[in-house]
């Protein structure tokens, strides 16, 4: 034992070296060599242990002597007991195995008599007890806690203890048994067992409140009792105030209950609520300040929770007003949090707004922490009123910001930006702003989607395109600034050709400069920028055109492949003359989809102030900038009767769109998809649009103002809302699509939009207002049949004047079932109340993926489905004649795979498909049709599956499909089956329309 | 593995949970008032750890690094909060000495700076105007006050006699110890003698 005695400092350290030294002898002693069994004295094993902690506490490996610190725990003497123990919780973690060999000797110290030692056990429990010890430990420690004998010093102890076992395991506590016994430890007059049991108390409710109804009043009693400072010993005040932990506490757990009912109780703890608020005053002392300001915060935000009287609320909002403008960091940051959390709360934006000056103030804040919470309150706060300046001090404050916070400060104005536009030249303008300033945290999403926007908008395009010619002139530009100037003025550099300085090839020369300070990735697009400026540079410029091609000639041979391909294929491409038009003509629209911002902020911030935030940009008009510029298209009556014109036809730029109008909306159209979230952003025909059609919005409005209110006597109570189109024939078509128009009235269109993966769904409802007023009482319900379960996201209760909102609404399947959900849905415009039953397109053949098979897969299956209730066989008669080619297609349309050459007999059809529910998983089924050739009218089919509610429900779906084939084309199939309405029945009226059979008849089920 | 239902959740519209009900194994996040607690000198030296949240080895050496790069750069005259990975760092200096605590985003920071000083007043009165070098040498010492403060992150003490008591109970109980052992050597050295 010689060798250590140069450790006989009492656990100190004394300069750097020493740690050499004495984590060589402790591990030397520690470290598994069986050398552990010669330190007899229990001074050095205490102190071995100690000095292994200390050396993991400074930051080092520890793999050692984990053994030997959980061996103290079991040693009989109090000194190395508590060694053992604290070191024991210092160093392992609850997922730890050595643990579980202490659980025993744990177990035998909290039910033995040595208090001393209970309280050991007690801790460590309390501070890395895990799963293991909750199943074990939860029924002493509960006898423990509610114990008589038990000293206060203990029975505090196993409170906190219990609530880490239930935070492991949930299931500790009974329920039923423990909510009296809660309540009875509520009573406690020792302040030390009350702050722990109230600690419980909140991990309780939290879980489940309703069982633990009874502890409100009591405490609300508590807060009493402190409030008044009744009953509080001395040595429980802190700085004058009675235990402000306690009071927190208990006014946490108040905040797990929904409402407080018992009127007396209310009464009594808006009393206290009342003399926290107003009796709270600034005082000099930090600690008493904070201590006081801490019951404060806390009780403001019960009293955000509790929905207090107006009264109340608005002197929160005074408050609150105060502390951001306070000088003590602290409370100013603390004001800006709750601020931000009561605007998701009540009503009282208003107010806020008032403050907008003070918190725009605090963006400049030396703290970065106040700085963060002052962005979350502005970019919380902003809406349309006020997006204009937020965006803006916004910008400014990107110069000077740091760069921890830059990417986020950018992602959020472009956020904002995008959402609250006023008008699209200003959304154009702040985000090549944007790049200008911060183009190193302008991720792509942000410029793609500046792209998408003036893609999508053909009156935005001159603007943005001498704007993206303005920025070039800059001499040092960012390279994403670059990028975007080269697209934008590729695809629409030609629409400023009579403007000085931006003839194709000036916009050559001066983008040419910026080649070669560009990397890898921009030179494509560059090459591609030339290519389109050579094409649309008409007659032809030799000259440029001899530039051009030198530089695809110097790409010609570059090593990066993207651009070596590029070069040699515009360079072959560009001698060809009108294909090459056609290669290079003008971009397509992007089909309208959710923000990727937006997207990326909600993965970025997933907290719970946050999502309510979220939460509430959904409720503002989501799309602000779908809704293009208003101006009326030369006083013709807003386009928006029509549905608007494919896109198809927009994007071939030679063709007129004068064609649209005789087109079908049920049309199978392949870009009624893209066209969809546009049918009200009113495009102005392309030949319409001239380079100044820029002006903000509002500006010469007036002869669309006409248009919703004309038509219907204004202070009447109608229902003669004419319906557009035919609800039924609109929800055929959508069984067999996937996007459409679901309902439209001169006031809203409805659009839907549907993927299907599986067994679930994601739908978006497009709700769009056509008219220049508000739609108001917006309210959509859907009545979900038992087998699909549907969750819509709440629609706005107010949809602005042409706007339009998304709602998205995800379904799953449980099992199969034809039955039909139904969308309730009403609003009111001024004085009129309209309302419909719409059905879901949420049909069984959605849930089909199509399948085809081969004759080797085929026939074990349907062989092995040997009859009912798994194969059923049914002659139909009364079918609609079709030809056999036909009736494959309509199987195909519904998801149904014609497997051709299966059967030998060429009047026959054999399919499958595959079908997904949650019930049955995915479920192979095959069906088998023959015809009659004679007899077109009747045929008799079989359809098999796994399972018999699945073989039914198809059969039966199939049949109907046969029987009357609902295409809103073929308006006169004849109605044979009761399942589908006569599709030419126009519902004149609301009153009808909720008469609707087939909606009736969906609503019942 | 199949379940119907997986999970029943009751939000607010205050975004607060109100009842929460786990039919499959979820793994949640950690639930604890106080996460952690890191005492580090202005040099960045770790003076004491204590981890309620259970976080490996590697991750603690991870964390310490990280927040004590981001609290030592801290200005005076700023506020006491650091928002830091989702979580809430409160954190407040004492002479040498960053007392920190990590806590979630919702808690309430005030409370929690409050703790803080609690603690160091209970440190105070039980050292005599406490110094860095009285938790170096002592840091046992701070770690058995910490316990009888705090457990499984939550307040359990808030009279500062009551700690004291408790404490000095306790050093009672070692020196007892210490005696009696040193009673029974000195019985066993006469004995041999």
């Amino acid at each position: 034992m010689e060798q250590y005695r140069a450790i006989h400092i009492p656990v100190t350290l004394k300069g750097p070296g020493n740690y050499i030294t004495w984590s060589r002898m402790a591990r030397k002693a520690l470290g598994g060599r069986g050398l552990w069994e010669h330190v007899l004295t229990p001074y050095k094993k205490k102190k071995y242990v100690w000095k292994m902690l200390y050396i993991h506490m400074l930051g080092y490996d520890v793999d050692f002597g984990h053994m030997e610190a959980v061996s103290l725990i079991s040693a009989p003497k109090y000194p190395e007991k508590q060694v053992g123990y604290i070191v024991t919780s210092c160093l392992l973690n609850e997922n730890h195995d050595f643990l579980k060999l202490a659980i025993n000797t744990v177990r035998n110290d909290i039910i033995g008599r040595n208090e001393t030692f209970q309280c050991l056990a007690l801790t460590l429990v309390g501070n890395i007890g895990g799963r293991d010890f909750a199943e074990s430990l939860a029924p002493d420690v509960q006898k423990l806690l509610i114990s008589s004998s038990c000293r206060p010093l203990v029975r505090k102890k196993a409170a906190l203890c219990l609530l880490r076992l239930f935070r492991k395991n949930p299931d500790a506590i009974n329920v039923d048994g423990w909510a009296d016994r809660m309540t009875q430890l509520l009573d406690e007059r020792d302040l030390g067992v009350l702050t722990s049991s109230t600690s419980l108390l909140v991990a309780l409710v939290s879980n489940n409140h309703e069982a633990y109804s009874s502890c409100l009043p009591k405490c609300v009693k508590i807060l009493e009792r402190l409030a008044r400072n009744q009953d509080v010993p001395q040595e429980y005040t802190y700085y004058g105030i009675p235990s402000p932990w306690l009071q927190v506490k208990a006014m946490r757990a108040l905040q797990y209950f929904p409402t407080i009912e018992d009127p007396s109780t209310r009464k009594s703890l808006f009393e206290v609520l009342q003399r926290i608020l107003m009796g709270t005053d600034v005082v000099k002392n930090v600690n008493k300040n904070n201590a006081s300001h801490a019951v404060l915060f806390e009780a403001l935000s019960l009293v955000i929770h509790l929905d207090a009287e107006k009264e109340m609320m608005s002197q929160c909002v005074a408050l609150l007003g105060k502390f951001i403008s306070v000088r003590e960091p602290n409370i100013r940051y603390l004001g800006l949090e709750n601020m931000t959390r009561m605007l998701m709360v009540t009503d009282v934006q208003d107010v806020i707004k008032k403050h907008q000056s003070q918190i725009i103030t605090s963006l400049k804040d030396p703290d970065i922490s106040i700085r963060r919470r002052a962005l979350d309150l502005l970019y919380g706060m902003c809406d349309v009123s006020n997006a204009k300046d937020i965006v803006e001090e916004l910008l400014q404050y990107l110069s000077t910001a740091e760069f921890s916070m830059r990417e986020e400060l950018s992602l959020k104005a472009a956020i904002l930006a995008e959402k609250f536009a006023p008008d699209l030249s200003w959304y154009v303008d702040v985000i090549l702003q944007l790049i200008d300033k911060a183009g190193d945290f302008v991720s792509d999403d942000i410029w793609f989607r500046v792209v998408q926007f003036v893609t999508n908008n053909e009156d935005l395009q001159p603007y943005a395109a001498s704007k993206a010619r303005e920025y070039l002139d800059k001499i040092a530009i960012h390279e994403t600034m670059v990028k975007v100037s080269a697209y934008i003025l590729g695809e629409y550099g030609h629409l400023l050709a009579r403007q000085p300085g931006c003839s194709a090839s000036e916009l050559f020369s001066i983008l040419h400069e910026k080649l070669p300070t560009v990397s890898t990735p921009t030179i494509p697009i560059l090459l591609s920028t030339y290519a389109k400026l050579l094409m649309h540079t008409q007659p032809r410029d030799p000259e440029l055109e001899k530039k051009v091609w030198a530089v695809f000639k110097k790409y010609e041979s570059c090593i990066d492949v993207e651009i070596q391909q590029r070069a040699v294929e515009y360079f072959e491409l560009s001698k060809k003359g009108a294909a090459f038009m056609d290669v290079l003509a003008e971009m397509p629209k992007f089909p309208e989809r959710q923000s990727s911002l937006i997207k990326k902020a909600e993965v970025v911030e997933d907290t719970a102030d946050q999502s309510a935030i979220k939460l509430r940009a959904q409720q503002q008009p989501s799309n602000a900038l779908v809704l293009a510029d208003p101006q009326p298209v030369s006083g013709a009556p807003p386009p928006l009767k029509i549905p608007s014109e494919p896109q198809s036809v927009a994007r071939t730029i030679s063709q007129p769109n004068g064609t649209s109008s005789n087109i079908d909306p049920q049309a199978p159209s392949p870009d009624l998809l893209s066209d969809l979230l546009g049918p009200l952003a009113i495009e102005a025909p392309p030949g319409v649009v001239s380079t100044e059609q820029h002006g903000p919005t509002g500006t010469g409005g007036v002869p669309d103002e006409v248009d919703g209110s004309a038509i219907v006597p204004v202070g009447e109570q109608t229902n003669n809302v004419e319906v557009i189109g035919n609800i039924a024939e609109r929800f055929h078509a959508l069984c067999l699509k996937d996007s459409g128009v679901l309902y439209e009235d001169p006031y809203i269109q409805i659009g839907i939009k549907a993927e299907w993966r599986g067994h679930h769904g994601r739908l978006v409802l497009f709700l769009g207002n056509k008219s220049t007023n508000p739609l108001t009482s917006v309210q959509a319900l859907i009545l979900p049949p038992a087998h699909l379960k549907l969750e819509l996201s709440p629609v706005p209760d107010t949809i602005p004047p042409r706007a339009q909102v998304q709602s998205p609404l995800e379904v799953m399947n449980i099992r199969p079932s034809r039955d039909v959900a139904v969308l309730d849905f009403s609003y009111k415009l001024g004085t009129i109340v309209v309302g419909a039953k719409l059905r879901i397109p949420a049909v069984l053949n959605k849930f089909l993926q199509p399948l085809q098979l081969t004759s080797e897969e085929f026939f074990p299956q349907w062989r092995a489905l040997s009859g009912p209730p798994l194969k059923l066989q049914e002659v139909v008669r009364g079918v609609r004649p079709l030809a056999l080619p036909e009736m494959a297609n309509l199987f195909n349309s519904f998801r149904v795979t014609i497997c051709p050459g299966l059967d030998p007999n060429p009047n026959n059809l054999v399919a499958s498909t595959t079908f997904y529910s949650e019930t049955t998983g995915a479920m192979l089924c095959l069906a088998r049709i023959e015809t009659d050739p004679a007899d077109r009218t009747q045929l008799r089919m079989t359809v098999g599956s796994g399972d018999p509610t699945l073989t039914f429900e198809l059969k039966e779906f199939i049949k109907e499909q046969l029987i009357a084939i609902p295409m809103g084309s073929r308006a006169l199939v004849p109605a044979a089956a009761a399942a589908s309405p006569p599709p030419v029945a126009q519902p004149p009226s609301p009153a009808a329309l909720a008469d609707d059979p087939g909606a009736m008849l969906a609503g019942l089920l | 593995m199949y379940f119907q239902i997986h999970f029943v959740l009751l939000v607010s519209r205050q975004g607060k949970v109100r009842l929460t009900k786990w039919y499959s194994p979820y793994t949640q996040k950690e639930r604890s008032k106080i996460h952690f607690v890191l005492l580090v000198s202005r040099q960045g030296k770790v003076r004491l750890t204590k981890w309620y949240s259970p976080y490996t080895q590697k991750e603690r050496s991870k964390v310490i690094r990280e927040l004590s790069g981001v609290i030592l750069n801290r200005g005076p005259k700023l506020c006491n909060f650091i928002e830091w990975r989702g979580y809430k760092v409160v954190y407040k200096r004492y002479a040498s000495l960053y007392f920190c605590m990590c806590i979630d985003e919702a808690d309430n920071e005030l409370e929690v700076l409050e703790i803080i000083h609690h603690y160091v007043e209970i440190l105070d009165r039980y050292f005599g105007s406490v110094c860095e070098l009285d938790l170096i040498f002592n840091f046992h010492k701070a770690y058995y006050i910490l316990d009888e403060l705090l457990i499984a992150g939550e307040l359990q003490e808030s009279s500062k006699k009551t700690v004291a008591r408790i404490i000095s109970a306790q050093d009672q109980l070692v020196e007892a110890a210490k005696e009696e052992a040193s009673s029974i050597s000195n019985i066993i050295a006469q004995a041999t003698k």
